[in-house]
């Protein structure tokens, strides 16, 4: 039997960090990075007697959240203690939402693969609540203890469920990077994930084709980057299908992923499953949140992505491959935006071909953010305009974007003119130059007279080459063919 | 001048006749005297009271002193103080001296109240004797062989015994109104949410209320209306105006000055379960009120008999939960030994916490757990709101209820000790108003056949704390029962 055989089943839980300054019930600072316990405060290392207060813009964010997928964004919600002992919880209860969360539903459109092969689907979402994170616990450099950090405690979280819609580490992949977009594009999440501020555990099944019900699942915990996802699941669904098929049982557990190995180890097994003894937690009252806030929130939310995409098809022609590239993070969106704004909307598509070719490529290779190119938007337009008006060809103009790139130029235009990199198109100069290249290489030209048609592009390369690239190629085309008599 | 009231106090305080540092002087030495025997004090801050009182002087001098300026009291430990040791009665604070000052101690502080200790309390105020305290039972000032009622006992007892004029107290399921009655003395425990819960270390969140003694009403009136007002730390404190208690009690000087309060006696408190000479006190105050003018008129409170058992699943349920915090890890008691981490729980909590702490953590960690939460917790829930129902259903009728604060009068010291089922019973009358969230106070209206004091209860509807006090000053200015002091304050 096969791997094609089995069926995948995949559903995410992200916690992503809400980029609130202060945190979810005190009023500590959540900036990253600050010596341990130096942002705690009172309620957050649970002295006796404090109480929590919750953070309104914690709140705002998640209805901005639920708005943004279509959720029903619930007008009372609860929150509920969960209950454990751990060191980095200090109140020994962690406040969360249990039976009435904030979003309910919405769904999340992915993109999945590349090329011909790519398509869309749409995965539903169960329900994303608020909740405060922990501490942490440090086991290094203690001599045998444990040092606790209670910074993050108290840190705002929204965690994000979605149904077990995926079928494949594909589709969770670009779910996930659909998601990190989403959040940081409506602005209510860094995405940082190296600081952990978006962390994904994936519940992963397999059964067998045609099968109706679920495999038993197991949840792969704290996976803080694309790769380990993908690599997380893969591993997950080939240890599964292996078990599986020598006979054995999936038992339901939670799982670790080593990154050094690539392999997924047991943490524990659904018997040592903690009873959280969840009850709506008596110091904070339910939330409401009044059709007004809603509305409020509704009016001052971004155009979404989705909504951004079919713009630009539908008003700017581009394909549905350019456009969903194009805003796949609001940085570069905002780039494309303001270029085509520099250049005018009949410039849209070789706008796009050059933000997603060239500018991607170099700033890629540089390892700097969109937000951070030294080619501005403006920049970028002028020497889109310059290509299209036939002042300089594609392969001059990425002489002038490498220019531009090392700040050799203010401008497009600057930079050719200081360069002397402008179009020949004056006909009889090109002439001139086909006469003295026929003139030098009279074999090529006896070839190309006996039929061999590679010897006409040897001869427009030569032309090129002497023109130092700036005559237009299709001028030269045209221009040897009748010189040539053919 | 250790038996006078507040308004007394204050214009003796008012005229120079006393400094408040003499008047701190004059109850910190009767604590130094009384106390070992009371044990009604965890902790006493001479130090820290007698600032308080110089600073009182000067305010006093500036004329800006206010109706609390230089009034000494004290705080059940249940309150953190700042730089003062905050126990809760308990092993597991025992060492814990609070960075922070509670919302209500910082209110009393900036009224100019001059804090002379922390009283003692049953432990993390989950008792109806006192006698679950780390620090030793409080004793009854009125006889040392029985106990002062509880949560609140070292309160009351301070209060009774004339070692404070005034005392705050927190009230769960009547550990304000119960201790007062044991030992004589006035208790009030307004509407949930009007006194700040926050730096209050908290038993059940959800019933949990600050509240206050005094020999009468008028000083309740006036120490409650210092303890309450909107709190933004606290997300169930009420934001509503703050009430001046005291000017409510002004009222017709006249032979019935009750004249149209509608008393409602409640036909289940009446019934049998109730002491002869609890009974034969409670009438007479009952009649006293139609003296002056009320009437009364029979009520029903059909499902208060569910009270006890909807307390004991809510209640435990929310400090098992509230009690998770002191595992050792942060502050207070860690056991010496340990291996490793959950022994360091296991450890540091079993000797930290005493029986009845223990107790109840374990009925609420049942309660909520998985497959029992729907039958205990849900369902208690429901009860709850059946006996708020009620309440209200019964207030159609009637302006106050009334009826008796206690079944009995004080037991002897180490009676029900082993019989905790026995023990919650005598919180019987008051367990519902907490669980309705209502306002109720409880005033000395006679003495059993023991000699021991017996305490009316009075219970209002939300925010209805102005007309409480204003029936219990109308009824303490026609009798003297609040005036009687027990040997140690005569």
């Amino acid at each position: 039997m096969s791997r094609s055989d089995w069926e995948v089943v995949i559903g995410l839980e992200v916690h992503a960090q809400l980029d609130t300054a202060s945190k979810i019930f005190s009023g500590a600072s959540t900036a990253f990075g600050a010596e341990p316990n130096r942002q705690a405060s009172a309620v957050d290392i649970a002295l006796p007697g404090v109480l929590p207060v919750l953070n309104r813009g914690a709140v705002e964010r998640a209805i901005r959240f639920g708005l943004a997928i279509g959720a029903h964004v619930a007008e009372k919600s609860v929150f509920a203690r969960k209950n454990y002992f751990y060191p980095d919880l200090p109140k020994g209860y962690q406040i969360s939402q249990m039976d009435l969360p904030v979003v309910v539903g919405g769904t999340i459109t992915i993109r999945v693969g590349e090329g011909e092969s790519a398509y869309e689907k749409t995965v539903r979402l169960t329900r994303a609540h608020l909740e405060e994170d922990a501490g942490k616990s440090l086991h290094e450099d203690f001599h045998g203890m444990t040092g606790i950090d209670l910074n993050r405690a108290g840190t705002p979280l929204l965690e994000i469920v979605s149904e077990p819609d995926m079928r494949s580490s594909a589709e969770a992949v670009a779910y996930a990077r659909t998601l990190h977009a989403l959040v940081r594009w409506i602005d209510i999440c860094d995405g940082n994930m190296q600081e952990g501020s978006f962390r994904c555990d994936a519940n992963v099944s397999v059964r067998r084709k045609g099968a109706t019900e679920f495999g038993t699942r197991r949840e792969i915990k704290n996976l803080n980057s694309f790769r380990f996802l993908q690599q997380a699941i893969d591993y997950e669904v080939q240890w599964q299908i292996d078990t599986l098929e020598d006979g054995g049982r999936i038992e339901q557990a939670t799982v670790l992923f080593d990154p050094d190995t690539g392999e997924t180890r047991m943490m524990r097994s659904k018997e040592d499953a903690h009873d959280y003894r969840y009850f709506p937690d008596p110091d904070l009252l339910p939330l409401m949140i009044a059709p007004e806030w809603k509305a409020r929130v509704q009016a001052e939310m971004p155009e979404l992505p989705g909504a951004m995409k079919g713009r630009f098809m539908d008003d700017w022609g581009l394909s549905a491959y350019d456009a969903t590239t194009l805003t796949a993070s609001k940085e570069v969106a905002d780039f494309y935006q303001a270029t085509v704004s520099a250049a005018g909307a009949a410039l849209a598509k070789p706008c796009a071909n050059w933000v997603m070719g060239e500018l991607a490529a170099r700033l890629n290779k540089a390892e700097l953010d969109v937000a951070a190119s030294p080619v501005s938007p403006a920049q970028l337009a002028g020497l889109v305009a310059r290509i299209a008006d036939n002042t300089i060809s594609n392969a001059i103009a990425r002489k002038v974007f490498e220019a531009l790139w090392n700040g050799e130029g203010a401008t497009a235009d600057e930079v050719i003119d200081k360069q002397g990199l402008r179009q020949v198109t004056d006909t009889g100069a090109i002439e001139a130059m086909i006469d003295e290249v026929l003139a030098a290489n009279q074999k090529s030209v006896e070839e190309f007279r006996a039929g061999k048609e590679k010897a006409f592009n040897a001869l427009v390369g030569q032309v090129m080459k002497a023109s130092k690239g700036k005559a237009g190629p299709a001028q030269v085309n045209a221009l040897l063919r009748k010189k040539l008599g053919a | 001048m250790i038996n006078a009231s507040l308004p007394e106090l204050r214009r003796a305080l008012d005229a120079r006749q006393i400094s408040a540092v003499e008047l701190a002087g004059l109850f910190l030495d009767r604590i130094d005297a009384l106390n070992p025997a009371l044990n009604a004090f965890i902790t006493v801050d001479r130090e820290g009271a007698l600032a308080a009182a110089r600073a009182a002087d000067a305010r006093i001098a500036a004329g800006s002193a206010g109706p609390l300026t230089g009034i000494p009291l004290a705080h059940k430990d249940v309150f953190c103080t700042e730089g003062v040791l905050t126990t809760c009665g308990s092993k597991m604070l025992a060492n814990f001296v609070s960075p922070y000052d509670a919302h209500v101690v910082s209110l009393l502080e900036a009224a100019g109240a001059v804090s002379l200790g922390k009283a003692n309390m049953d432990e993390f105020a989950m008792g109806s004797s006192n006698e679950s305290s780390y620090f030793g039972a409080v004793k009854n000032p009125w006889n040392l062989g029985r106990i002062p009622g509880g949560s609140s006992g070292g309160s009351a007892a301070a209060v009774a015994a004339r070692l404070a004029p005034i005392a705050t107290g927190t009230d769960t399921g009547g550990s304000v109104r119960q201790p007062a009655a044991y030992c004589g003395i006035t208790g009030i425990k307004p509407t949930y949410g009007l006194v700040s819960r926050y730096g209050m270390i908290a038993y059940a969140s959800s019933l949990d209320q600050g509240g206050a003694f005094g020999a009468s009403a008028e000083d309740c009136a006036l120490l409650l209306g210092a303890m309450t007002g909107f709190d933004a730390r606290d997300s169930t404190s009420l934001e509503r105006p703050t009430e001046d208690y005291a000017a409510a009690l002004a009222g017709p000087a006249c032979a019935r000055p009750l004249e149209g309060l509608r008393i409602g006696l409640p036909r289940e408190f009446f019934a049998e379960g109730m002491s002869d000479d609890v009974r034969a006190a409670v009438e007479a105050a009952v009649e006293q009120y139609r003296v002056l003018g009320a009437t009364t008129v029979e009520v029903s409170l059909p499902n208060a008999k569910l009270a006890i058992p909807a307390y004991y699943v809510i209640a435990p349920a929310e400090c098992s939960s509230n009690l998770s915090r002191f595992d050792g890890v942060r502050y207070g008691h860690r056991a010496a030994d340990y291996g490793d981490l959950a022994d360091m729980y296991a450890k540091s909590r079993a000797e930290g916490f005493g029986a009845e702490v223990k107790r109840r953590i374990l009925v609420g960690t049942y309660v909520l757990s998985h497959g029992y939460y729907d039958a205990y917790y849900l369902q208690a829930q429901r009860l709850r709101r059946l006996i708020a129902q009620d309440f209200q259903a019964a207030l159609q009728h009637c302006d106050l209820i009334a009826g008796p604060t206690t079944p009995t009068t004080a037991w002897t010291l180490g009676e029900k000790a082993d019989d905790p089922v026995q023990m919650y019973l005598s919180d019987i009358y008051t367990i519902a108003v907490n669980l309705a969230g209502l306002p109720g106070l409880s005033h000395p209206v006679g003495f059993g056949a023991d000699g021991l004091p017996v305490g009316l209860q009075l219970i209002g509807d939300y925010f209805a704390e102005s007309r409480l006090l204003h029936a219990a000053h109308r009824f303490q200015h026609a009798t003297d029962w609040h005036a009687r002091r027990p040997a140690c304050a005569a």
